[in-house]
C-alpha cells in the first residue's frame, strides 16, 4: 500500500459515512488521492461512488467523516465550496442549460462582474485558450440543445476548467459516448494529467479504467475494499473485487433455435416534421428463439426504430407486422395494445420513458400494465397485491435495496434498469425490444442481464437488442444488424463477426 | 379629418393610460415566471397595493406616502408568496390564487373599518394623487413614464447582466445554477422582490394616479391579462409590451365605440365589447402561441436532497 499514498494527496476522505434513511450509502470511507494523477472508482450499481462524489462536491453532506484538500480540513458546505477548492464536478447527468449557449453556460457563476459584456469578451478568450491547450473544441455560440452528447460533456469539462479547477470528477463520462467519443474523452484527460489536474473518473468500463487510469479505488456496498495500481492488476481480478465472486461475461449460450416470425417491418420509413429521414425503408425480421442485435453508432435511427416497433410513433411510410396485426401509417397502434399483443420494450432512456421519477419502485414495477389483475380490482389498484409483485421482481432480479416504497429516483441507475428489466421480462413477452440493455449497469448485474436474456430467449422470446456497445451486441445477439444513417446496411452472423469488422462497417457508411 | 386626427390622439392616449398597469405588472410577472416561480397572485398583489395606496394618500394627504405603502403592501405578499413557493416548496399556482383570495377579503374587509364606505377609500383630492406632467388630457403622471422606462430596463436587467443571466438559468434548469454554486432560493426571493415592486406600482397607478380613489376589486382582472401578455410575449419583455398596448388599444375603443352605431349592424352591445379583450385572449392562447418557450422549470419547487 506504501506506493500508492506516496505522492502528495490532493483529496483525502476520512471515515466519510452517509445514510439515506434505511439506505447505509457510504460506510466509513477513507482514501487518499494523489496530486496529478488519474484513479478510478469502480464498483457494483448502488455501491455508492456517486453518493460518495456528490458528498465530495458539497452537493450532499456527510453524516460523518472529513474532507482534506491539500492536506487541509475543509467544510463542504455547497458546491461554492468545492468549487472555491479547486474542485469541478462533471455529472451523470449534464448539468447545462439547454437554452443557453455553451458561452452562457460557461459563464453561470463565473461572470466576473455584474455586468456580462466584459465577462463574455474575457470568456470568449479563455475558452479559445482551453480549447487550444486542451484540444477542447466548441463553437461558443451554438445552443447547447444543438450539440451531441459528446459536445455537451466537453462542454461540462470546459466549464470546470474555465473556473479553475484543478481536480476534476467525472461520474460515468462514457456511459452516453459513442467510441470515438470515448477515445477523444480519455486523450483530453491524459492532457489534463500532463498539466497537473488531479483526475478523478467512476466508470462501469473496467477496460477503460484500465486504458486511462493510474490508480482504481474498488467500492462494495458503501465500503472501499482495494486499492491497486492499474499496472499490477487485470480486468479479472477488479471484477472479482467489485462483485466479490467470480464474473464470467462470455456467455457459452446454444445456437438459436429460430421459430416462427413474430415481427417484421417492410420498407419502414420516418420523416419528422422538419423533414429530415429518420428511418429509410427499414426491412426486419425476428424470429421466436432468437436474439437480434442491432449495432451502429448513436444517433444513427435507432432510437427511432425502437419507438416505431413499440408503437410510440407511428411510420410515416411502410409497415410493422407484430403477431399477426399490421401496423402502417393508416392503421396506427399506441403502446397499450401492442402489449397486449405481446410485445414488451425497455426503453433506452429510462428515466424519461422508462419510469416516473417521482413513483414508488412498487408503482414502476407495473408501470404499463397498472389495468391488469392481479395488480387492478374493480378499476382499484391492489396496494398489496404491487407491493407483493414489486417485491418478488426484487428478489429475482437482485434489485438493490429492496424497498418497494422507495422512490423510483432514488435507486442508482443500474438498480432502476434492473427494475425496469425485471418489469418487461416478467410479463413473458412474445417479442422484446431492448435499449442499451446495460448503459450504467456493472459487471455483475451485466452477466445477469444477458443470462436473463438469453434464457428468455431459450423460452422462444423474440429478442430485439440495440446497444452502443460492440461487445454486448457481439456476446448477446445471434444475427447482427449495422444501422447507419436511418438504414440497415449489413447483416453478419454473430459466430462470423468480430469486434474490428463490425466497426469498420459503421465507420464506412 | 381633424375629427379623426383628435380620435386617434385620444384613443392613443387612453391606450397608453389603460395599458401603463399592465405594463408594470407584465414586467413585475416576467421576472418572477424568468426564475420559475409562476405567478397567477398579480392580481392580489396590485389590489392589495392600489388599497393601501389609496387609504394612504388619504390619512397622510400625500401621494408620495401612498407610492411608498403600495410597493409596501405588495412586497409584504411577494414575500409571503415567496415563502410558500420558495422556502417550502408550496405549490406556486396554489399560494397565487390564495393571495387573490386574501387581497379580495382583506381590502374589503379593512376599507369598511377603516372609512366605512362600503370598502371604497374616501375620494381623493388633487394634492393626493400623482397628476399628470405635460399634457393634462392625456394623463401622463409618473407611473405613465415609470411604465414606459420599465421595458427597456427589463429587457437590458434580464439580457445584460449577471443577475439576468442567473435568473434566465434559475427557471430553466436550477440544478445548473446550484451546481455552480449560486444559491437557488435567494436568486427566486429577489425575482419575487421585483415582482412586488412592480406590482406595487401598478396598484398605486389604478388607485391614486387614474382614478381618485379604491373601490372593491377596482383590479378587474388586469393581473391577469397582465398574465397573457406575458404569455403572448413569450416571457420577453419588449413582445410582452407589446401585447399590453394591444390590449390597452382593445380596452380604448371599447370605450370609444360605446353608444356608437355600427352601420349595418347597430349598436353594439357595451358588454361584447368589454368582452373583447379578454376573447382575444383566450383565442390567441388556443391557437397561437407555440410551446416549449415557457422557462422549463416554471411550477417546479426546487428540491435539493440532503
Ligand atoms: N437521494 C437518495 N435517497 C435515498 N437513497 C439514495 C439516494 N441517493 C442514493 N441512494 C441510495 O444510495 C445507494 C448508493 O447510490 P449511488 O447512486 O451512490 O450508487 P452508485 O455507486 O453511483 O451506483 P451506479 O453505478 O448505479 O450509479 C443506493 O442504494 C441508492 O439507492
Ligand atoms: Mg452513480
Amino acid at each position: 500500500m506504501q506506493s500508492l499514498t506516496a505522492a502528495a494527496a490532493a483529496i483525502e476522505l476520512r471515515g466519510i459515512d452517509k445514510s439515506f434513511g434505511a439506505v447505509h450509502a457510504v460506510r466509513g470511507v477513507s482514501l487518499a488521492i494523489p496530486r496529478g494523477s488519474i484513479t478510478g472508482i469502480v464498483g457494483e450499481n448502488g455501491a455508492g461512488k456517486s453518493t460518495l462524489m456528490s458528498i465530495l462536491y458539497g452537493l450532499y453532506r456527510a453524516d460523518a467523516g472529513q474532507i482534506l484538500i491539500d492536506d487541509r480540513p475543509v467544510d463542504m458546505a455547497s458546491p461554492r465550496d468545492a468549487i472555491a477548492h479547486g474542485i469541478g464536478m462533471v455529472h451523470q447527468h449534464f448539468m447545462l442549460v439547454d437554452t443557453f449557449t455553451v458561452l452562457e453556460n460557461l459563464m453561470l457563476g463565473a461572470e466576473g462582474g455584474p455586468l456580462l459584456a466584459g465577462g463574455f469578451a474575457a470568456a470568449r478568450a479563455e475558452l479559445a485558450r482551453l480549447g487550444r491547450e486542451y484540444g477542447l473544441s466548441v463553437d461558443p455560440d451554438a445552443r447547447v440543445a444543438d450539440l451531441s452528447v459528446g459536445e455537451q460533456q466537453r462542454v461540462e469539462i470546459l466549464k470546470v476548467l474555465f473556473r479553475g479547477a484543478r481536480m476534476l470528477i467525472l461520474d460515468e463520462p462514457s456511459a452516453v459516448l459513442t467510441p470515438q467519443e470515448t477515445d477523444r474523452l480519455f486523450e483530453i484527460l491524459k492532457s489534463l494529467r500532463a498539466r497537473g489536474v488531479t483526475v478523478v473518473l467512476i466508470t462501469h468500463k473496467l477496460r477503460e479504467i484500465m486504458a486511462v487510469a493510474d490508480r482504481v479505488i474498488v467500492m462494495r456496498q458503501g465500503a472501499v475494499v482495494a486499492e491497486r495500481l492499474t499496472v499490477e492488476t487485470s480486468t479479472g481480478e477488479l471484477a472479482e473485487l467489485m462483485v466479490g465472486r467470480k464474473i464470467r461475461l462470455d456467455l457459452d449460450k446454444a445456437p438459436a433455435e429460430r421459430g416462427q416470425t413474430m415481427l417484421a417491418a417492410r420498407g419502414l420509413s420516418l420523416v419528422d416534421r422538419r423533414g429530415v429521414r429518420l428511418l429509410d425503408g427499414i426491412d426486419l425480421e425476428l424470429r421466436a428463439g432468437e436474439i437480434v442485435g442491432i449495432a451502429g453508432v448513436s444517433g444513427n435511427g435507432q432510437t427511432e426504430l425502437l419507438q416505431v416497433l413499440s408503437g410510440i410513433r407511428p411510420p410515416t411510410a411502410g409497415q410493422v407486422e407484430v403477431c399477426g396485426r399490421v401496423i402502417d401509417p393508416a392503421r396506427p397502434i399506441d403502446p397499450a395494445e401492442m402489449r397486449a399483443l405481446g410485445l414488451a420494450h425497455v426503453p433506452e432512456d429510462r428515466l424519461r420513458q422508462g419510469l416516473v421519477a417521482a413513483f414508488e419502485a412498487s408503482e414502476t414495477s407495473i408501470l404499463g400494465y397498472q389495468d391488469q389483475p392481479p395488480y387492478c380490482r374493480n378499476h382499484l389498484l391492489d396496494a398489496p397485491a404491487v407491493g407483493r409483485h414489486c417485491a418478488d421482481l426484487m428478489q429475482r432480479f437482485d434489485v438493490r435495496p429492496q424497498t418497494p416504497g422507495l422512490r423510483s429516483s432514488h435507486f442508482s441507475g443500474g438498480n432502476q434498469q434492473k427494475l425496469i428489466l425485471a418489469r418487461e421480462m416478467s410479463r413473458i413477452p412474445k417479442v422484446l425490444l431492448v435499449g442499451q440493455p446495460t448503459r450504467g449497469v456493472d459487471i455483475g448485474a451485466i452477466e445477469f442481464i444477458h443470462r436473463e436474456l438469453v434464457k428468455s430467449r431459450d423460452a422462444g422470446c423474440a429478442i430485439l437488442v440495440v446497444s452502443v456497445e460492440l461487445e454486448e451486441i457481439l456476446s448477446l445477439a445471434d444475427r447482427i444488424l449495422v444501422m447507419s444513417g436511418g438504414r440497415i446496411i449489413g447483416e453478419v452472423a454473430a459466430d462470423q463477426a468480430d469486434e474490428r469488422a463490425l466497426g469498420r462497417m459503421m465507420a464506412d457508411a | 379629418m381633424e375629427e379623426t386626427l383628435t380620435f386617434i390622439t385620444l384613443t392613443l392616449a387612453a391606450t397608453l393610460r389603460v395599458a401603463t398597469p399592465l405594463v408594470l405588472c407584465a414586467m413585475g410577472g416576467l421576472f418572477s415566471e424568468k426564475s420559475g416561480i409562476i405567478d397567477v397572485g398579480l392580481e392580489g398583489k396590485m389590489l392589495m397595493a392600489a388599497f393601501f395606496a389609496a387609504a394612504t394618500a388619504s390619512l397622510t394627504g400625500s401621494a408620495w406616502a401612498g407610492v411608498v405603502a403600495a410597493i409596501v403592501a405588495a412586497e409584504a405578499l411577494a414575500l409571503l408568496h415567496g415563502f410558500a413557493c420558495i422556502t417550502h416548496r408550496g405549490n406556486q399556482v396554489v399560494s397565487g390564487i390564495a393571495l387573490n383570495i386574501l387581497a379580495a377579503g382583506l381590502t374589503v374587509v379593512l376599507g369598511t373599518a377603516w372609512f366605512a364606505r362600503g370598502g371604497q377609500t374616501p375620494p381623493l383630492g388633487d394634492g393626493e394623487r400623482l397628476k399628470p406632467i405635460f399634457f393634462p388630457v392625456a394623463g401622463d403622471n409618473v407611473l405613465v413614464y415609470v411604465a414606459l422606462l420599465s421595458v427597456p430596463f427589463t429587457w437590458w436587467l434580464i439580457a445584460r447582466t449577471r443577475f439576468g443571466l442567473r435568473l434566465r438559468a434559475v427557471g430553466e434548469m436550477p440544478l445548473a445554477v446550484d451546481a455552480a454554486g449560486v444559491s437557488v432560493a435567494w436568486l427566486r426571493y429577489r425575482a419575487v422582490l421585483l415582482c412586488g415592486l412592480f406590482s406595487g406600482l401598478a396598484g398605486a397607478y389604478l388607485s391614486i394616479a387614474q382614478n381618485a380613489g379604491f373601490s372593491r376589486d377596482m383590479t378587474a382582472g388586469q393581473g391577469f391579462i397582465a398574465l397573457a401578455a406575458i404569455i403572448f410575449g413569450k416571457w420577453r419583455p419588449f413582445p410582452a409590451f407589446g401585447a399590453c398596448l394591444v390590449f390597452g388599444l382593445l380596452d380604448a375603443v371599447a370605450i370609444r365605440l360605446q353608444g356608437v352605431k355600427v352601420p349595418g349592424v347597430g349598436e353594439v352591445p357595451v358588454q361584447l365589447i368589454q368582452a373583447l379583450p379578454y376573447l382575444l385572449t383566450l383565442f390567441l392562447l388556443a391557437g397561437f402561441i407555440g410551446n416549449a418557450v415557457a422557462p422549463k422549470a416554471a411550477g417546479v419547487p426546487y428540491e435539493k436532497e440532503h
